[in-house]
């Protein structure tokens, strides 16, 4: 990871038009607080020093999952050429969590970005190696132009937000 | 058959769908295909990237029956079923079982077993909704547009768009009448909102999961799926039973291999430089299983700890690939990965659709190949006409299928098939060609003969030019051969270019005139086409002018047709026979180092693609390495230090627009023309239009004649404003001329020295 590869993602994340913030991992709870619409449900962040903050549910019911407004996970990391975060599928739900709401707020360690899809892959395959076998890489919001016009939000979030853990 | 009564009924359909479906198909697709380009050309290894691509689709079809042992092994490893299924009915039986059981598993509280799916051709080739449907099982598709098509009651007119031809307007009429909705309809958003909650509300409530799968991993049992909306996601997540639906030709050796067609799928579908969602299942996943209604609806998703009770069949599809793979000339059409992009930059899909160009399932160029390969020739008969050998889609295919070829394999096959016309006399005395007696359409020989037919008109200029333009002759023409009567027929020459070139001295005087230029100790074989010696003499005259004028001594020897006319016919045993025959003629030229000098570009395409299927690979390679465009050898002259001012200048900065041709840009052969004529003092505009929609034959055939107008008119349109126009194809200045009004000579003859 480097400095420039985050501004690169991040850059990427912007003219795919999700918001990013780079803070520490001290701050994550707060900012992600700050960063989620009510109500929200989450999945545990497995980043030393940073966790979930009350207001968002961990382990919801699928009740909870079809009410909230956003859904927040950890990506397993991230590939700065694209602004495509990892999803990798959980027994805690990161795959129906990162997709049911309209929101999606997604946790990456600033030593996960990789650079470009090339080197997504290599951290993909050494995923399938340890066994992490189903992995979505989700980039932008959800879309379709099959109305008759580009409308985003359909199946999957409308609206995205990452953020950056810059010392993890 | 001379008369074929449907050659109307063609018309006529086509006419419909130009008018009904195209106009909504043309800005869509050729949008598309424009994104296509772009993303294209951000890419700095493309062409390493689909080479790569290729490579890896050959390696699997070639190791198949060894790659369903594997993935069968890795899906039964990690929990799951494979099923391979012969064809649609094994196929849609066995789903129909998996339903079945699911639903007696019962954690659906209706009356009906539910199934959501996500788009999926494959499911459409074996129209497993009806069979379902039939098994009284509900069936929602969830990707927005094949749900509207799935309320339209319609089939997909494009592979990846299958709503494409549907306006928005369109749109909210189907959706209202089906749904009485107390919404408006106004906008996209208001479509897209409303069948988010009704599709959303189906997909938590079914007992199973179809998708298809956009790549299966072998030797992992990984399902790739590639969506933009993320129905396919909960699709496959959500219900407890997830069914994949694929053909077995979707099968790569590993996971290292999803690489390449990750970096392209999107960009040649739909011009993203990746989609939202690539997601690559390896089924049955982690994630848990989610029931929204019941006892476990307030119970964490988390709870059943681990344990997911997931269920996984993975049904692969035969239906036909097998032969297709063991089949030498469609095998490559197992290497297509369903994007979609050969629609897109074919002009004639722009205008008709997929419900013109297309047969039982698949649309576009491609579609040739699937169709034949799995419903049978006779549904590729009915669209593969529409394919006029332009190469537009070549350089788009993400994994260099030869979609043109395929098209001209099946047409030859479809010719063979029929009985021999009743007509065949009227070309049996005057074309000998080496598909005599063999079925081919009495019109099909005429313009796969077309050049017999020239050398006679022009004995007989102007006779036969005033004979051919009068009333009952044209009537005759159309009735016979189907040579619509609102087309202009070509004016013969009474002297052609050969003739011409030897009345003013052959060889002997070229090279005395082409001493008052620089010396470049080149000499030049000019190839004297069909429609550069018998009608458009002038481009060949002002050929030989600039030649000498930079210094070039020409020959024009009476040379072989190139068999691209017989190609476009689907005459490949016709082809082949002139393509040796070419061959033979010009090889002691080649011998004697001198160029071969071409003026039509769908010949010179001829030379450099085709032909490496006709002769044998060491004269394939002497003559495509020694043979080339005017413009491409005017520039390598220039370049070479020939005089630039021995030719017809401009003061610097004269538009002129041009447009290349269709085959000319495949080669990569439109920028030394642009070159040449900056270099001259023009400063050239180029058209986007993919095909001038002439295409030798096609503009003249009376089922087609609309269709080429409608593509003609678009390049047209974009000309209106260019006083001067200038184009390199023989069709693409016919077209032009009688659309603009005015003359639309080849670059040549503005650039040539005047005499």
């Amino acid at each position: 990871m480097t400095t420039d590869t985050i501004g690169r993602f991040e850059r990427s994340l912007a003219a795919l038009e999700v918001t990013s913030e780079v803070v520490p991992a001290s701050a994550a709870s707060e900012r992600i607080g700050t960063a989620v619409d009510d109500p929200a449900v989450g999945t545990a962040l497995p980043f030393e020093g940073a966790s979930l903050p009350d207001a968002v549910t961990a382990e919801p019911t699928p009740a909870e999952l079809e009410n909230a407004a956003t859904g927040v996970t950890p990506a397993s990391f991230a590939v700065a050429e694209h602004g495509t975060v990892a999803i990798a599928s959980s027994e805690r739900g990161d795959e129906p969590v990162s997709l049911y709401p309209d929101r999606h707020v997604a946790v990456v360690a600033g030593s996960d970005v990789v650079a470009d899809l090339g080197d997504g892959f290599d951290r993909l395959l050494e995923g399938f190696s340890d066994g992490r076998e189903s992995v979505v890489f989700a980039t932008g919001r959800s879309a379709t132009a099959d109305m008759g016009g580009l409308v985003h939000g359909v199946h999957g979030p409308g609206e995205g937000h990452v953020v950056v853990l810059e010392d993890r | 058959m001379a008369s074929d009564p449907s050659r109307g009924e063609t018309a006529e359909r086509l006419r419909h769908l130009l008018e009904t479906e195209g106009e909504i198909v043309r800005p869509r697709a050729s949008e598309d295909n424009a994104r296509r380009e772009a993303a294209y050309d951000e890419l700095a290894d493309l062409e390493t990237l689909r080479t790569e691509a290729r490579a890896i689709k050959e390696e699997a079809i070639e190791r198949l029956p060894e790659l369903i042992q594997t993935v069968r092994t890795a899906v039964e490893e990690n929990g799951g079923t494979v099923y391979v299924a012969d064809d649609a009915a094994d196929a849609n039986a066995y789903v129909a079982d998996v339903v079945d059981v699911a639903e007696a598993d019962g954690r659906s509280d209706h009356d009906r077993p539910s199934v959501v799916k996500s788009k999926s051709m494959t499911t459409e080739e074996i129209d497993l909704n009806d069979a379902l449907e039939r098994e009284g099982v509900d069936v929602y598709e969830t990707d927005l547009g094949e749900w509207v098509i799935q309320v339209a009651d319609e089939s997909p007119s494009h592979i990846v768009g299958p709503a494409m031809h549907l306006s928005r307007e369109r749109i909210a009429e189907l959706l209202r009448e089906e749904f009485d909705p107390d919404v408006e309809f106004e906008t996209a958003a208001d479509l897209t909102a409303f069948a988010r909650d009704y599709l959303g509300e189906r997909i938590r409530e079914a007992d199973v999961g179809i998708t298809g799968a956009n790549f299966v991993v072998a030797d992992s049992g990984t399902i790739t799926l590639v969506t933009n909306e993320g129905n396919a996601r909960k699709c496959a997540v959500t219900p407890d039973t997830h069914v994949a639906v694929a053909g077995i030709e979707k099968l790569i050796p590993s996971m290292e291999d999803l690489e390449p067609f990750v970096n392209l799928i999107a960009r040649s579908a739909t011009g993203q430089p990746i989609s939202q969602y690539v997601t690559m299942l390896t089924p049955p996943t982690p994630s848990p299983t989610l029931e929204f209604d019941g006892p476990d609806a307030d119970e964490p998703i988390t709870a059943s700890d681990g344990e997911s009770d997931r269920e996984f069949h993975l049904v692969l599809l035969d239906n036909g690939r097998t032969a297709m793979r063991e089949d030498d000339q469609l095998r490559e059409t197992l290497y297509c990965i369903r994007c979609g992009a050969c629609s897109n930059a074919c002009v004639n899909f722009q205008s008709v659709g997929g419900h013109g160009f297309g047969g039982e399932t698949y649309s576009g160029g491609i579609a040739t190949g699937w169709e034949a390969g799995l419903h049978g020739q006779d549904a590729a008969a009915e669209f593969n006409d529409l394919c006029t050998g332009c190469t537009r889609c070549v350089d788009a295919c993400p994994v260099e299928i030869d979609i043109p070829w395929i098209n001209t394999v099946v047409r030859d096959r479809i010719n063979r098939g029929k009985d021999p016309g009743t007509y065949d006399f009227l070309v049996d005395g005057l074309t000998p060609d080496a598909e005599s007696g063999s079925g081919v359409p009495l019109d099909k020989r005429f313009f796969g003969n077309v050049g017999t037919v020239a050398k006679l008109a022009s004995a007989t200029a102007p006779l036969s030019n005033w004979l051919a333009g009068t009333g009952p002759v044209r009537a005759l023409l159309e009735r016979t051969i189907g040579i619509d009567r609102r087309r202009d027929l070509p004016v013969f020459q009474r002297q052609s270019l050969v003739d011409w070139f030897e009345a003013n001295g052959g060889a002997e005087a070229s090279r005395r005139r082409a001493r008052v230029g620089t010396a470049l100790e080149r000499e030049a074989v000019l190839y004297p086409d069909v429609y550069t010696n018998y009608v458009d003499v002038a481009r060949g005259k002002a050929t030989v002018r600039t030649l000498e004028a930079l210094g070039v001594p020409v020959s024009v020897p009476s040379l072989p047709e190139s068999g691209r006319a017989a190609l476009s016919q689907g005459m490949i045993a016709t082809a082949d026979r002139r393509a040796s025959e070419l061959y033979g003629e010009l090889a002691a030229d080649i011998d004697a180092g001198r160029d071969v000098v071409v003026i039509e570009p769908s010949d010179l395409a001829a030379f450099r693609r085709e032909y490496e299927r006709l002769l044998p690979e060491a004269s394939f390679e002497r003559l495509r390495s020694n043979s080339y465009e005017i413009c491409e050898y005017v520039y390598g002259l220039l370049e070479n230090g020939a005089d630039v001012g021995a030719l017809s200048t401009a003061d610097g900065d004269e538009p002129i627009a041009y447009h290349s041709h269709c085959q000319q840009r495949t080669l990569d052969l439109e920028a030394p023309t642009t070159a040449v004529l900056e270099r001259c003092g023009y400063t050239p505009e180029t058209t986007g239009s993919e095909c001038c929609g002439m295409a030798g034959s096609f503009g003249y055939k009376r089922e087609y004649y609309d269709v080429s107008v409608d593509a003609g008119e678009q390049l047209a349109e974009e000309l209106e404003g260019s006083e001067r126009v200038v184009a390199s194809g023989t069709s693409c200045s016919d077209q032009l001329e009688t659309l603009l009004e005015r003359p639309v000579p080849h670059p040549i003859e503005v650039l040539g020295p005047d005499r």
